[in-house]
């Protein structure tokens, strides 16, 4: 797969009109996410009832491979647990970075439309930067960035495999 | 601008046989995605031709060994081949002498050297050190780093909105604490061509020394170093067709001798004890340990390959092929160029508006089209244009006309894309 098949309709759709695209009124947790290669700077807001993620909204600048994962992730992750989010969180990254095969049992569901960026790997932070930040959110972590000892590409996926 | 638009009018015609020169890089015969490669990257690193890396092939097939170190055969011969390619280089940006050309790994290191060399032993507390904002992080983070260690200052010289340096804040920025400037000559994100020769000039008048990052400048112009009269003068190898892992610092001769060296070790010393050391003359002073013989030699060959061509001819082909391109690249709706200094080289960075360039780079890359995307190590610049980062063409000698139309066109689908 090349980049042709990345820019398919439905992340140029939510480039263009990103879904939960804003700050919440009243968050109770919230994380800046810098890619400091290309400048991209994304910040996430949560509003979380005991372990449900009731609220969630995103703003910052980025390119449309970030803005659109980061449109569809809080979608899909609105109204869900915590605990399923990492379940997500995970499952993104794995297979951003070639490790989840889409066609394996997952949770993606439509963001399997990310699967293309595992082939352009200065791309593969673009669309893990949202993922990344979520995560740096839920564990009340206010800054993350794509570098450095914070690169998600880096950090250890699973610790006992 | 007059320069610029009274050229445009014109069809180019090109100074040499652009197909015999694009015959010499075997790269250039690759496909991308099924597209021929049009590679508009060169500011990054720019390709090699087969004369070169024939030229390293016979050096590692037939002459290799240590340099300055054994009376062999091979010995003598690496040594040999080592120093012509110095006096090469001597002649190339036409230094007084060979001694005055030290071998080191690139413009990055260069620069280094000459902050340990000479700042951490002349610049101490209060005193100042003059940049521009389009300086290369290279040309920054070291002045810095010295900077902190020796509470000194550093004072920026502006540009304004076309990307030309203030000159007049520039002359304003001396006074008794001004110790040192340092200046690129061409700017790697914006093309600007800096008037480096005046700057020169007037540091001088106030009895400092300049050190000029040529990196993106020698490979696209004559640089006659008496001339501009700099105290410095630094570039890579492998942004002029020769390999990566080497490259120039020219000094003046009597400014190296006074300097401290950078790193100690083997070839650097004439004699060692335990209680005390004796540092080899210029340029051996410079250069501890084995150097990258290879790639010396390979540099050599570079500036042959490009005096060959004529840096002249050099410079009108680019310039025909960035005139060709600006106004090619202004008649499309949403494109703005970033840079649009009357003087300006090989280098064309834009912004489409809507659109992030990292997505461009992408979508380029899908038509076969190589252009670098992102801050291009020059934040600075980015933040004086308030924005993150730009699409930057670069254009070397063996682009062609026909190359800046697929890159038009690329850019003209890619907004369509996103429309
Ligand atoms: C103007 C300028 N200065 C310095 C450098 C650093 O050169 P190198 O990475 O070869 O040390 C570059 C390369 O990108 C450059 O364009």
């Amino acid at each position: 797969m090349h980049s042709k098949s990345l820019y398919q309709e439905v992340i140029l759709d939510h480039n263009r009109k990103p879904r939960n695209y804003g700050t919440l009124e009243h968050s109770t947790h919230h994380a800046v996410g810098h890619n400091p290669l290309c400048g991209d700077r994304l910040v996430i807001a949560l509003n979380l009832d005991g372990q449900n993620i009731e609220g969630i909204a995103f703003h910052g600048e980025s390119c449309a491979i970030c803005k659109a994962s980061a449109s569809m992730m809080t979608s899909v992750v609105k109204g869900k647990t915590r605990s399923d989010a990492e379940i997500l969180i995970q499952e993104f990254r794995d297979m951003a970075l070639g490790k989840l095969d889409p066609s394996d049992e997952n949770h993606l569901g439509r963001l399997t439309v990310f699967a293309g960026v595992r082939n352009l790997p200065t791309r593969v932070k673009c669309a893990i930067l949202p993922w990344h930040t979520l995560h740096a959110a839920l564990n009340s972590i206010n800054s993350t960035s794509t570098e450095a000892a914070d690169d998600p590409m880096h950090a250890p996926v699973d610790r006992a495999s | 601008m007059t320069s610029l638009d009274s050229i445009v009018a014109s069809q180019p015609i090109l100074p040499f046989d652009i197909e015999s020169i694009r015959a010499d890089f075997p790269i250039l015969k690759l496909k991308v995605d099924g597209h021929p490669l049009v590679f508009l990257d060169s500011a990054a690193s720019s390709q090699m031709p087969q004369q070169v890396i024939d030229r390293l092939v016979r050096y590692q097939t037939t002459q290799h060994a240590n340099i300055h170190r054994a009376v062999h055969y091979l010995s003598e011969l690496a040594t040999a081949e080592f120093e012509q390619a110095r006096h090469k280089l001597q002649h190339f940006i036409n230094a007084r002498e060979d001694r005055e050309v030290i071998f080191t790994s690139g413009t990055t290191e260069s620069i280094n050297l000459v902050m340990h060399g000479y700042g951490r032993k002349f610049i101490g507390p209060g005193d100042e050190i003059i940049l521009t904002v389009l300086e290369h992080h290279s040309n920054i983070v070291p002045w810095q780093m010295l900077a902190e260690e020796r509470g000194a200052r550093i004072r920026v010289v502006p540009i304004n909105d076309a990307g030309e340096l203030l000159i007049d804040e520039y002359e304003n920025l001396f006074n008794e604490h001004t110790k040192f400037v340092s200046v690129i000559h061409v700017s790697n994100a914006l093309g600007s061509i800096n008037p480096v020769k005046q700057m020169i000039e007037f540091a001088h008048a106030h009895g400092v020394p300049v050190l000029i990052d040529g990196a993106q400048a020698a490979p696209h112009m004559k640089i006659d170093v008496q001339d501009l009269g700099c105290d410095f003068y630094v570039f890579s190898g492998h942004k002029m067709c020769g390999p990566t892992g080497i490259g120039v610092l020219y000094g003046k001769a009597d400014i190296l001798e006074r300097m401290q060296p950078f790193k100690g070790g083997g070839d650097m010393i004439l004699s060692v004890t335990f209680e005390k050391t004796i540092y080899n003359i210029i340029p051996q002073k410079f250069e501890a340990g084995t150097p990258p013989i290879a790639a010396a030699i390979g540099f050599g060959a570079a500036v042959d390959y490009l005096s060959a061509i004529s840096l002249e001819a050099i410079a009108a082909h680019e310039h025909a092929l960035l005139n060709y391109a600006t106004e090619q690249i202004r008649l499309l709706p949403g494109v703005h160029i970033v840079g649009n200094a009357a003087l300006k080289a090989a280098v064309l960075s834009f912004v489409v508006e809507g659109v992030h360039p990292h997505d461009i780079g992408t979508l380029l890359n899908q038509q076969g089209v190589a252009v670098r995307t992102g801050h291009h190590c020059a934040q600075p610049v980015m933040q004086r244009f308030r924005i993150p980062a730009t699409s930057r063409a670069s254009f070397a000698f063996y682009n062609t006309m026909d190359e800046v139309d697929t890159l038009v066109e690329a850019i003209s689908s890619a907004q369509k894309v996103f429309a």
